[in-house]
């Protein structure tokens, strides 16, 4: 197919079951290829922890024949279907490693990038061409397809990915604190995070994020909460949790969130369902050092009204600004250009997505090499142009 | 061993040495250049010694700006530039040839920054490995891959090589432990990839940068993710009297929900030199060896292991023995970490590299018995079992021409047998000039011009690490259009 768009110069707009099109530039070009038949797991070694599935394949058939063994993806993808104003559990195991948004385990764990181990993909030449393999460790030639991850379909169309599992966790455990700022969370999530207690996940919902948990008995206590998440062994939860609350006790008291509890609050967060789909609001999503954030988010906040969910604690900030022509962009992008990191523009109308920059702006060394990279893969600009920078 | 064909050295770069000498002095100073022979044979080759090429010169930059400088030069006159560490490649990697010019970054050995809170080291790239682990050891953290050669090699070898070791089944290999890199192109440009953050901007280029065999640029700055050590440490050894029953046992742990920090699997020829070497206690009357290591509190690793022992004790084991002290681990560990040296003791040997599926680890063992006693040589075997990462090593004299091309024939079957049973080339070591030929075996011809045009993008005349990764027929043509 790809081969007739080549030889018709015709560009074409890349979807699984395009839970992700709002994201990134508008594609101008009407023709559009989907994955969405390319479905089925391939290969599924549990004792090996490999998988290996074609990209069309939903992200929940995949989760649930990973969950009958006892296994899941390590990296638990963000899911935006909610915040994008579609359903939940609609995108595609192409569309997961395309986009590389990993969840809240992604500070332990690693992010998708991290866990793909081969991938077989047809570029703008339609060229069918693999890379990596099946094997846990593997440096046999470049690393091509971890370098297509969060290339957005505009390098090559995944056909099959090839992914590392890890077993589900016998228990789950979440310490919730109530009441702190900012600034005083990140480094409560920065100190739990410096421990050897292997904790899972850390987050914080400032109060306005925190109103608004599926939880009611959670969002009606009208503070914020800090999320400090272990999972492991059954019987190593209680000595663990009690080590961390030694180790955190200047941070006042926390409550337990056992595994219903826990596994609602870091659903809210992977599915976002603390930022809501609203026409009146975009998101932008901020990866910056964890100790930087809350001044991005203090810097950013004197201009507009602001929510905010720190992830990876303080590493991930999501971020709800007013639906303005720029979507806050000049503010968000200096904020961010002073204290690192990058920020990318997840949900605003079409014309504004047209107009600013969605991804961050290059520097011109790496623009070059974008622009290099994209000229190997796809001379022709077929695969979804422009969809991450404007003439690429 | 001399299997390998390497590139033609250009006559008129040779004949113009001492005009490259003058200008690299004129830009970097004498004082940082490596002019004389007996100096210079000091970088004729690396860990694979049978491949010696003496370089036309080599330079040791102190700075960023210092690389930027003489990879400039080198691009403006046509000079082909071989990237070093400490040497250590097990592959060629840093093999130079006699028209090349050396940049070896182990004079940039600094720390500049450590962060504790978000939990990073930024140092510059010549550090070893260890190094990083021990400036940041006082506050119990530490830098998680650990190659076997990790108190020499540095971390720009690492990067290069994508490097794993023992402990990556838990933790992961280079490129998951990287966020930020400082790479100097050949044009001299100095572009900088990731930061401080867990995920880079834009198209990953930390991964395309990590294991492509310092044939993109000259990392020199790299910000690495340190972690908190665990509370402790402890490893068990489990005789078997198979390969089969000692790979089931890995497949039971894993299917059972435990991932050990490191599972490693020693055959009888391996047990046995390990043993005379190292006196670590392991089973003398086994076929198979695991030492599983599992990390924790006190009670923690005791409940692991009883787990384990469960586990274990469904595949009639010949013996079990969990480690009763701090001095009995660091034993079990120095037997296995000692284990090349060991048996380079009574041979030489040539170490492969190669990655399979654990199921299939029973049928692997059993070829390579059949492919080394078809050569008539011995073979011992090392293996990641965690995660598929095999380690031949095939006993020869290397004084023997004969003998020598037999394992060289050996491993090369060896690896082929690795990609037909669904694995790879190399897990951890590299393609560098060893396996280069034998690329078409693992990859398609479209396979490779994919990667080969990510190369021109980085380095359009093919002047940085040449020779090495693509076997030179299948690059000739995007060499000749450099």
């Amino acid at each position: 197919m790809i081969a007739q768009l080549a030889a018709s110069s015709r560009p074409a707009e890349i979807v699984g079951h395009g839970s992700l099109r709002g994201v990134g530039r508008p594609i101008a070009d009407d023709l559009t290829i989907t994955t969405a038949s390319l479905r089925g797991v391939t290969l599924y070694q549990p004792t090996e922890l490999v998988m290996s599935a074609r990209s069309g394949t939903p992200l929940a058939e995949i989760e649930a024949e990973l969950a009958s063994q006892g296994q899941m993806l390590a990296f638990e993808p963000m899911d935006l279907g909610p915040a994008s104003g579609g359903p939940a559990g609609a995108q595609t195991i192409g569309g997961v490693f395309a986009s590389n948004m990993p969840g809240p385990r992604r500070i332990s764990a690693g992010g998708a990038r991290d866990h793909l181990l081969g991938a077989s993909a047809v570029n703008g030449r339609a060229e069918l061409f693999k890379s990596g393999g099946r094997v846990m460790k593997n440096v046999t030639g470049y690393d091509v397809a971890r370098g297509l991850t969060g290339s957005w379909g505009t390098l090559a169309v995944l056909s099959e990915v090839t992914f590392k599992v890890v077993p589900m966790p016998e228990a789950t455990l979440t310490l919730a604190y109530a009441g702190l700022p900012d600034d005083l969370a990140v480094e409560a999530m920065t100190a739990a995070m410096g421990t050897p207690y292997d904790i899972s996940s850390a987050a914080h919902l400032p109060k306005g994020s925190a109103a608004r948990l599926s939880d009611q008995k959670l969002a009606a206590l009208g503070t914020s909460l800090t999320l400090i998440r272990l999972e492991t062994f059954a019987s190593f939860i209680a000595g663990r949790s009690g080590k961390l609350k030694e180790a955190l006790k200047v941070y006042g008291g926390p409550l337990q969130l056992g595994a219903e509890q826990s596994q609602s609050v870091w659903s809210d967060i992977r599915r976002l369902n603390v930022m809501p789909f609203s026409p009146d609001t975009s998101l932008w999503r901020i990866s910056t050092t964890p100790t930087k954030a809350p001044e991005i988010v203090a810097a950013i906040s004197r201009f507009m009204t602001t929510h905010a969910v720190y992830d990876w604690s303080g590493g991930l900030i999501w971020l709800e600004v007013p639906a303005a022509a720029d979507a806050g962009s000049a503010d968000v992008r200096r904020a961010v250009a002073v204290r690192g990191g990058h920020a990318t523009l997840i949900r605003a109308a079409p014309q504004v997505r047209h107009t600013v920059e969605v991804f961050e702006p290059m520097k011109p060394e790496v623009e070059r090499l974008t622009r290099g990279l994209k000229a190997a893969f796809d001379p022709g600009h077929m695969l979804n142009p422009g969809r991450m920078y404007a003439g690429l | 061993m001399s299997f390998v064909s390497l590139l033609e050295p250009d006559a008129g770069v040779v004949a113009r040495r001492a005009l490259i000498v003058e200008g690299l002095s004129k830009i970097i100073g004498p004082e940082a250049l490596v002019i004389d022979e007996d100096g210079r044979r000091a970088f004729e080759t690396d860990a694979l010694t049978a491949y010696r090429r003496v370089p036309l010169v080599v330079v040791l930059p102190r700075t960023t700006e210092e690389v930027s400088r003489v990879l400039r030069y080198c691009h403006d006159n046509g000079l082909k530039v071989v990237p070093r560490g400490a040497g250590t490649s097990l592959c060629g990697g840093a093999l130079p040839g006699e028209d090349t010019v050396v940049v070896c970054v182990s004079k940039m050995n600094r720390v500049l920054e450590l962060d504790y809170v978000n939990r990073t080291a930024r140092v510059e790239a010549g550090i070893t490995n260890l190094a990083i682990s021990g400036k940041v050891a006082a506050q119990n953290f530490f830098y998680a891959p650990d190659p076997s050669s990790q108190l020499a090699c540095t971390l720009a070898g690492n990067l290069a090589m994508n490097s794993g070791g023992a402990h990556c089944l838990k933790y992961g290999v280079t490129t998951n432990n990287v966020l930020g890199l400082k790479m100097v192109l050949i044009d001299g440009t100095v572009v900088e990839f990731g930061g401080t953050h867990l995920e880079p901007a834009g198209y990953d280029f930390l991964s395309l940068v990590i294991g492509s065999e310092g044939q993109f640029g000259i990392v020199t700055e790299a910000t690495v993710r340190i972690l908190k050590k665990a509370e402790g440490a402890r490893p068990m050894m489990v005789g078997f009297s198979s390969p089969e029953a000692a790979g089931q046992c890995v497949a039971g742990i894993i299917g059972a929900g435990i991932i050990p920090v490191a599972i490693e699997y020693m055959d009888k020829p391996a047990i046995q030199v390990c043993e005379a070497y190292a006196h670590a206690g392991y089973p003398l009357d086994a076929e198979a060896l695991l030492i599983i290591e599992v990390e924790g509190s006190p009670s923690e690793i005791e409940m692991l292991l009883a787990r384990i022992t469960e586990i274990a004790a469904k595949f009639e084991p010949k013996s079990i023995e969990v480690s009763s002290d701090e001095d009995q681990s660091a034993k079990i560990w120095a037997g296995r970490k000692a284990a090349f040296g060991a048996i380079g003791r009574i041979a030489d040997y040539y170490c492969m590299d190669g990655t399979i599926p654990l199921g299939q680890l029973p049928m692997v063992l059993g070829r390579i018995s059949e492919i080394c006693t078809g050569y008539g040589l011995k073979v011992a075997n090392i293996f990641h079992a965690g995660d598929g990462n095999l380690h031949p090593l095939i006993l020869y004299n290397a004084n023997d021409p004969d003998e020598a091309s037999k394992a060289e024939s050996a491993g090369a079957d060896i690896l082929k047998l690795c990609v037909e049973a669904g694995g790879c080339l190399t897990g951890e070591h590299g393609v560098g000039i060893e396996k280069r030929d034998l690329m078409t075996v693992q990859f398609s011809p479209t396979d490779l011009a994919v990667q080969m045009r990510i190369k021109t993008v980085f380095d359009p005349d093919w002047l940085l690490n040449p020779g090495k990764v693509f076997p030179l027929e299948v690059s000739a043509a995007a060499r000749q259009a450099a």
